[in-house]
């Protein structure tokens, strides 16, 4: 369990109390209401900073009516509805689901999701939690609807109900071929009105927990790879995305911001952008600036040619990466999270330790580097709006258009249109609010496309992270105490904070955003005495500025195993024992130690410890291994690379991945994760660093901010572990945090070199290379 | 504003626009196609690509004055989801996507690939399609659905 040390008065004060000095300028005011727990605040749950609300009657609809999950057709079809949004292949899964549960064929499902009017609310499309929650909560639903058809059918037919069975949605009787009735003779067009269980909110609800849904024995649709519903008019240019949706009447807007802190404009100078043809309006609201015209390409040049003289913002940005790391290092925290259990007595293990280790690891920002830059049609008309976005959580949307637009949450319909990957960043739905003001500035509604420069300088990224870990080894050769401490900021903007557009029209945050967690930070050994710290340092600005954060992919999870993973390696090659063989030693959970085994056996992973380098050759070849848990997934990786040791580059030339995450729905859409999950990690380790300096971000492009390209993808190798008795635990995110780590081993053991920060990029090889030391 | 004549998927269009409009603003807000999509602006990704007789073409930096009377192809003209293009039928068979946004670019240029050479390698597939990006990390199955259409003779499509 997490330790929130600080309680609320104390944080009020060390919130307020703050003064930093290293040359840039966060937090000032105080800003240090806590969160809450989801029991006390339950419509908030995951928006802390919405305040307390009660809802209204039509805010949402009630999952105890079962008609607000699904609907039968007089065809037969059935169509279910989910609050979730499909990122890349939840659609399929959870129809998949569903099918299964119904008795019905694959095909007969469509899933609507998404829609504030239309479905539950089950929380925002986050932390891999579409298939263990969601899924979960429409296999419920699914299964109390059945019993409901069994019902009618029971009464329709005349027998009792066991004595019916159900194909592809055609209940018939045993024993008896002449009898039989559809789910759409029975319902279909109809309202079931039947009342069922649904207890607690978004994520954590309970749905007719009473139904004995099916035995995962008598699965016939999940746990086989159904091709993706999605996939085929991707493919074609007849799928509608986001940036797709055209609505009558619709004019083209773009936000205009700078790269840097946005203060007050001076002034907005009109006459620049009058030669343009097709420009309807300047709009001017606080300090947000935009255009709207009737042609895209008008907004676009509008935006670019539109003169504002910009005040000097207040808040400075930092030089470079160095002055936030001594930020981070010297802050008094907002929260410190500690790990509760087995603690024992760090400090004692320390002074009666043979050998002592420390380490401390640096991870960047990172950009979430949507290929669809943020886009969003809205349309305002009075007190009420219609959003079409691809935000992740469309009711968190909602309900912050609401308060900004100082309406009931009811006139405010968000519909949400697939975009491309996003990652975590439409946690923060920027481009809906730039919509919907420039929306009410026309009257008319208002498409918003941000440009890439827009995406990169703005996203809100992936935190910078310090992480400070040391170890004791007693003088039997056993590692006796592991104290680990992990830094970085909250998520500013992942939790209904006002977003960017809010911001500049004066709403202020009242939350200093979610705290970090302690996941993968070591605590999966067995270590006799083990101290886990996360830290979450406060990161307000006066003004919004472009190094705000929010969730990316396994928030916080890449950096902490990052830190964990490769420490353990260095203890392992200080004791000279193979790292499988180390980890083993301390690992006890089986399912842990079995995947990890998986994947060096897949490797062909040879036992020695690291590192192995050989000595005047261009090419060093190394190979390294990594394991986490996170939320019931297991991913282990073992990753190959060859280090030029002229030019610095590092090529991952194959990297293999057993991962078990329980129950597996759709055993190709776990290795499509996987695979991307790896190639995504492999860009995050070697290329990805959010640049920037004191006039703001730097990184504004795909050159500046580069990524992963084609040739230098590596080999990848997949081995699957399905538990189809445990619940499916999702694996959209988690396979990523052990790719950097098993990388930097791999480094190790292929130049003896330890390299501490990401990314690895030529020159911080070199530079390791050619000190002989490790390198920081 | 200034009119234009453009051929698009065999079909001739006339259009209505500002001379320098880059293509890819016409073809998605004029002529409401959507497979060729935005990404960067910046002819740094490919998610924009079209065929212009015969070569692969950024159209959001292509202004729509230089297009004049060529042949342009769009993800649209190689085929539907009712009678997909063998290209189209082999990245559904291996399910070559996960958001799917870059794939209008990784089809329109494997197709431009395959024309110059039936039968690439997997070398070849990584240097002609390195300009574009995936973020998702598809490019495996990318790899994979090219070698499967030239296997199945895409390039004679």
């Amino acid at each position: 369990m997490d330790n929130f040390s600080l309680t609320r008065r104390r944080l009020l004060k060390s919130g307020g109390a703050l003064v930093v000095s290293f040359g840039f300028a966060p937090v000032t005011r105080s800003l240090a209401q806590d969160g809450g727990t989801p029991e006390e605040r339950p419509f908030a749950a995951e928006n802390p900073d919405l305040g307390s609300f009660t809802p209204e009657p039509g805010d949402y609809l009630d999952p105890r009516e079962l008609d607000s999950w699904l609907a039968v057709t007089g065809d037969g079809g059935v169509t279910m509805f989910t609050g979730k949004v499909d990122i890349t292949g939840t659609r399929t899964a959870l129809a998949q689901i569903v099918a299964d549960e119904l008795d019905v064929a694959f095909d007969q499902v469509t899933m609507v999701m998404g829609e504030t009017t239309r479905t539950v609310d089950q929380g925002r499309t986050v932390g891999s939690s579409t298939i263990p929650r969601a899924g979960q909560q429409l296999r419920q639903a699914a299964a109390a609807a059945r019993q409901e058809l069994l019902k009618l059918a029971s009464k329709h037919l005349g027998d009792p109900a066991e004595r019916l069975t159900v194909n592809e949605g055609v209940v018939g009787v045993a024993g008896d071929a002449g009898r039989r009735v559809s789910y759409g003779e029975l319902i279909g067009g109809r309202r079931f009105d039947v009342t069922i269980t649904a207890t607690g909110y978004q994520r954590g609800m309970q749905v007719a927990p009473e139904v004995q849904p099916k035995h995962y024995r008598d699965y016939r649709i999940v746990g086989t790879s159904v091709p993706r519903v999605d996939i085929p008019a991707k493919l074609t240019g007849e799928f509608e995305y986001a940036c797709d949706v055209r609505v009558p009447g619709m004019l083209h807007g773009r936000a205009v911001r700078p790269h840097t802190a946005i203060a007050e404009p001076n002034g907005v100078d009109e006459r620049s952008v009058e030669h343009i043809p097709g420009v309807v309006r300047v709009v001017r609201e606080g300090s947000f600036v935009g255009v709207v015209a009737e042609t895209e390409w008008a907004a676009i040049k509008a935006a670019r040619d539109l003169r504002v003289d910009w005040s000097t913002p207040r808040t400075r940005m930092p030089a470079d990466r160095d002055p936030v790391d001594r930020y981070l290092a010297e802050t008094p925290p907002v929260r410190e999270r500690t790990r509760q259990e087995n603690q024992g007595d760090v400090e004692a293990a320390f002074a009666g330790a043979s050998t002592t280790l420390e380490a401390v690891y640096r991870w960047p920002f990172q950009n979430h580097g949507m290929m669809l830059p943020s886009c969003a049609v809205a349309d305002v008309q009075g007190d009420r709006a219609t959003i079409w976005t691809p935000a992740q959580g469309p009711f968190t949307t909602r309900d912050r258009v609401a308060i900004m637009m100082n309406v009931p949450r009811k006139n405010v319909d968000v519909r949400y249109v697939e975009a491309s990957g996003t990652y975590g960043r439409l946690t923060a739905d920027d481009a809906a609010e730039d919509a919907v003001l420039l929306s009410r500035a026309v009257g008319r509604p208002v498409r918003v496309q941000w440009m890439r420069e827009d995406e990169q300088v703005w996203d809100p990224k992936g935190g910078q992270h310090l992480t400070r870990v040391r170890a004791a080894v007693d003088s039997g050769g056993e590692v006796s105490a592991w104290d680990y401490e992990n830094i970085s900021m909250p998520w500013t903007e992942s939790q209904g904070m006002p977003q960017l557009a809010e911001r500049q029209i004066g709403i202020e945050p009242t939350y200093y955003g979610n705290a970090n967690g302690t996941g993968g930070a070591g605590a999966i050994y067995d270590f006799a005495n083990i101290n886990i710290r996360s830290k979450t340092v406060p990161w307000i600005f006066e003004e919004v500025m472009p190094l705000r954060t929010a969730a990316l992919r396994s928030p916080g999870e890449p950096p902490r195993v990052f830190a964990t993973e490769s420490f353990i390696d260095e203890l392992a090659a200080e004791l000279r024992v193979d790292p499988v063989q180390f980890r083993l030693r301390y690992l006890r959970d089986s399912r842990i130690r079995d995947t990890l085994r998986a994947a060096a056996d897949r490797a062909g992973w040879v036992e020695r410890p690291s590192p192995q380098p050989t000595a005047d050759v261009r090419i060093l070849r190394g190979r390294g291994i990594a394991v986490n848990q996170r939320g019931g997934s297991v991913p282990a990786a073992v990753a190959e690379v060859e280090v030029n040791s002229e030019t610095g580059k590092v090529t991952v030339s194959r990297v293999t991945m057993a991962y078990d995450c329980g129950l597996i729905i759709n055993p190709d859409g776990v290795r499509n994760q996987l695979e991307g999950n790896i190639i995504q990690g492999v860009s995050r380790a070697l290329l990805e660093e959010v640049q920037f300096d004191a006039g703001g971000v730097t990184s504004v492009d795909w050159i500046s901010y580069p990524v992963l390209r084609f040739t230098e993808i590596p080999e990848v190798e997949k081995e699957l572990i399905n538990r189809p008795e445990m619940p499916a635990f999702g694996a959209a995110e988690t396979p990523i945090v052990v790719v950097p780590a098993a990388i930097a081993n791999a480094v190790f053991d292929a130049t003896g070199v330890r390299y501490r920060t990401v990314p690895l990029t030529p020159e911080r090889i070199l530079a390791g290379l050619r000190t002989g030391q490790t390198s920081a | 504003m200034a009119r234009y004549s453009l051929t698009v998927n065999g079909a001739a269009h006339v259009v209505d626009v500002e001379p320098d409009t880059p293509l890819l603003y016409v073809l998605r807000n004029d002529l409401d196609l959507k497979g060729p999509r935005f990404g960067c602006g910046l002819a740094q990704c490919g998610a924009c690509s079209v065929i212009v007789d015969g070569n692969p073409v950024r159209s959001c930096i292509t202004p729509v004055s230089t297009v004049g009377n060529q042949e342009v192809t769009t993800l649209e003209g190689l085929g539907s989801v009712a009678e997909p293009h063998p290209l189209q039928a082999a990245f559904i068979e291996e399910q070559a996507a996960q958001c799917g946004y870059c794939m209008n670019g990784m089809i329109i240029n494997a197709k431009v690939l395959l024309g110059s050479n039936p039968d690439p390698g997997d070398d070849d597939i990584k240097e002609a399609l390195d300009p574009i990006l995936c973020r998702c990390g598809s490019h495996l199955r990318v790899v994979r659905a090219i070698k499967r259409a030239a296997a199945n003779n895409a390039a004679t499509a």
